[in-house]
């Protein structure tokens, strides 16, 4: 009997799911991708396939940490790939000028060096994510639009300021310290994990040791309820939003110093989507509600585990979607038939009660 | 009385309109062919002409958007209609279809694919409007389009061929990181990779990172997982500067050093030439992007229904690492 219920508790649990989607994937690339697992140390730092998974996984990380907060609301941000397009080429224009439409055969612009220090690049490079984060959460908690309106507003128009920013050209960087944040090691390890685990940190203090957390959770399930207990849904909202663009700015700085340039077009490109994905397959409800960060960061490693067997295993990149939609799939249904146990398992009266239909809630 | 003098007035000026719209639409459309007759040659100043621009994938897309905008400003033409199809096929037939509904002069085209251009170029032939397809080739049938005019991308295969030819007398492996899938670019680079390398050189497995950085990272980590840089293979070629650039900071994560690997790449942008200043790079095969001088020189003889060449090839080179820091700062793309 008390084994039953502590099984029953571990699949109930909103990372069991996530896991056992990572653990089938790592189980095929044990048979299939020959040292996969295999971890060198490479010039001081280590060097291997699960180390790339972090390292180009961690802009997605960031976006799903923000993304899981502003979805706990029971929003959504569709702009997240466009912030990280509006960060990009904010750094990069502060580097070095941007030409525009001119030709220009000028030294200035391969030299390594920068015309701002890079404290204000990246200072400039946040505070531009922040501000469009700022934008959406005004737009949804005090202009009243639907969040999936109000964010996709810029998720269109993001791309076009970004070029406007770059005057529509890719910049490519080439002042090195600027590439510390997206190839740099700190210990053996990719610069960009620590960013990710301070943010991470930060989130998870923000929304555990404060009522931030259940206020949000609050927000997400029952709006009405929350304002008549007194608490400002439009501030927790506005503080969501806020954060998901700062988050959207750091993997926006990250990605434009892993790949050297700044890119109006393609910096970013379906980072809403896959930071989604990466979010409900860590169990939280697109309606709102119970959350769980560290089941979104595992989401994005999924992702990104599986994009990196399927080029292991010589999958053309076109044909990634498809599988990458397969494997959502699965999880999802995976889920779906936890709700499904779980309707079938209940037999008490309080059952009945509305809000127990939502799910994902806590078991008394 | 009065009222209906101005009905009359007002009708007046309404035929008059639709006269002028008439004379309007049908000069636009028919002008390229009655040209000649005319015998009056239009200058650059009449000449509208739509840049339905593939995307901006590269430094080297970027660099040829502005040689177009920058000799277009410099021509004086009346009209540049320029668009970003970012990469999408359906975007630029869609832009190609909006051109020929206004009734450009010409049509300039860089295709993002070889093939499915069959129905729109036909409706740009019925229109009378010439077509000059620019840098990527296309499939369709050569009766549809006045002109090629670009970069040989079979021989930029060949001219890297002979690099690999060169450096590896005694045979060697390599690996391949080509472009975008069924481009004209891709496909002619690897036809042309082939054609030319000697018997025992083999390439060990090619795969595409679409021409873009971002895509070329991951693409280059999960091949060093499974190969062994120096073991398993000797050499790399890539087929655009971008990809290389993101393909070396992946070496460099994986401990090689510049000079460990024989790589050649296309384009010669400022990167490339980076690449090569920094030793990584052994050649960099010239595809040159600064069509726009030539674009506009065609599209005028189009205009005033002077005979064209079918293909008109730009003249390239090869640059070696040599004369690389010497060159980089009079590199204008």
């Amino acid at each position: 009997m008390n084994n039953r219920i502590s099984f029953s508790r571990i699949r109930e649990s909103r990372l069991f799911w996530v896991l056992t989607a990572w653990a089938v994937i790592l189980g095929f690339n044990a048979l299939f991708v020959p040292g996969f697992f295999r971890i060198n140390v490479q010039d001081g730092h280590l060097y291997g396939n699960l180390i790339d998974v972090l390292n180009n996984g961690a802009p997605l990380m960031l976006v799903a940490i923000g993304m899981t907060l502003v979805i706990a609301t029971g929003g959504i941000d569709l702009s997240v790939g466009a912030v990280m397009a509006i960060s990009a080429a904010m750094g990069a224009v502060l580097i070095n000028p941007a030409p525009g439409d001119k030709l220009v055969s000028n030294e200035i612009l391969t030299r390594n060096a920068t015309n701002t220090p890079l404290a204000i690049i990246v200072i400039a490079t946040l505070a531009a994510g922040t501000l469009c984060g700022l934008w959406n959460g005004l737009l949804v908690s005090r202009a009243k639009i639907q969040p999936l309106v109000a964010t996709l507003i810029l998720m269109v128009a993001g791309r076009g300021i970004a070029q406007l920013i770059s005057n529509g050209q890719i910049i490519t960087i080439y002042y090195t310290p600027y590439f510390w944040f997206g190839n740099g090691y700190i210990l053996g390890l990719p610069v960009s994990i620590y960013i990710v685990a301070a943010v991470a940190i930060l989130a998870w203090v923000g929304v555990r040791k404060t009522p931030i957390g259940l206020f949000i959770e609050a927000v997400g399930l029952n709006s009405k309820a929350t304002y008549y207990s007194g608490i400002s849904a439009k501030n927790i909202q506005l503080l969501a939003y806020t954060f998901s663009g700062f988050c959207s700015a750091l993997a926006g700085l990250i990605l434009s110093s892993y790949v050297h340039s700044a890119d109006g077009n393609n910096n970013g490109l379906n980072y809403e989507l896959d930071a989604i994905l990466a979010v409900v397959m860590g169990g939280t409800m697109l309606s709102g509600g119970r959350f769980s960060l560290l089941a979104s960061v595992i989401g994005a490693i999924v992702i990104w585990t599986f994009t990196l067997s399927m080029y292991a295993l010589g999958v053309p990149a076109n044909a990634l979607l498809a599988g990458r939609a397969v494997l959502v799939l699965l999880v999802i249904l995976l889920y779906s038939d936890r709700r499904l146990i779980k309707r079938r398992g209940k037999s008490n009266p309080a059952a009945v009660q509305p809000q127990d239909e939502k799910p994902g809630l806590p078991h008394p | 009385m009065s009222s209906s003098r101005s009905f009359a007035a007002r009708l007046m000026a309404l035929l008059v309109i639709i006269g002028l719209v008439g004379c309007g639409a049908q000069t636009a459309t028919e002008a390229p062919a009655n040209a000649p007759a005319t015998g009056a040659a239009k200058t650059y100043s009449d000449m509208v002409l739509c840049y339905p621009q593939l995307g901006a994938e590269s430094d080297w897309r970027t660099a040829n958007t502005a040689s177009i905008k920058e000799t277009a400003a410099t021509l004086g033409i009346k009209q540049l209609v320029f668009s970003d199809a970012q990469q999408k096929q359906e975007n630029q037939i869609s832009a190609v279809r909006a051109c020929i509904q206004q009734g450009v002069d010409v049509i300039a085209l860089p295709p993002v694919v070889e093939d499915g251009w069959d129905a729109v170029l036909t409706e740009a032939k019925n229109a009378g409007i010439p077509v000059i397809i620019v840098d990527r080739s296309v499939s369709a049938d050569k009766s549809l389009y006045s002109t090629h005019i670009g970069s040989n991308m079979t021989l930029e295969g060949e001219r890297a061929a002979a690099e690999f030819n060169k450096m590896m007398p005694n045979g060697g492996v390599i690996l391949e990181l080509s472009g975008t899938t069924g481009s004209g670019a891709a496909v002619g680079r690897a036809k042309g990779l082939r054609n030319k390398l000697n018997s025992n050189i083999t390439i060990l497995d090619s795969q595409t990172g679409n021409f873009t950085r971002a895509e070329a990272v991951p693409v280059m980590q999960a091949l060093l997982k499974k190969y062994t840089p120096g073991k398993d293979f000797q050499g790399l070629f890539i087929h655009n500067d971008d990809m290389g650039i993101g393909a070396i900071e992946v070496l460099k994560a994986a401990g090689v050093k510049p000079g460990d690997l024989k790589i050649v790449s296309v384009d010669g942008t400022r990167g490339g030439f980076q690449a090569m200043v920094d030793g990584w790079f052994q050649a960099d095969v010239e595809c040159n992007p600064l069509l726009g001088p030539q674009v506009f020189e065609l599209a005028l003889k189009l205009m005033n229904g002077q005979p064209v060449d079918a293909e008109v090839l730009t003249d390239e080179t090869v640059y070696y690492p040599e004369n690389a820091a010497e060159l980089l700062p009079t590199r204008k793309y």
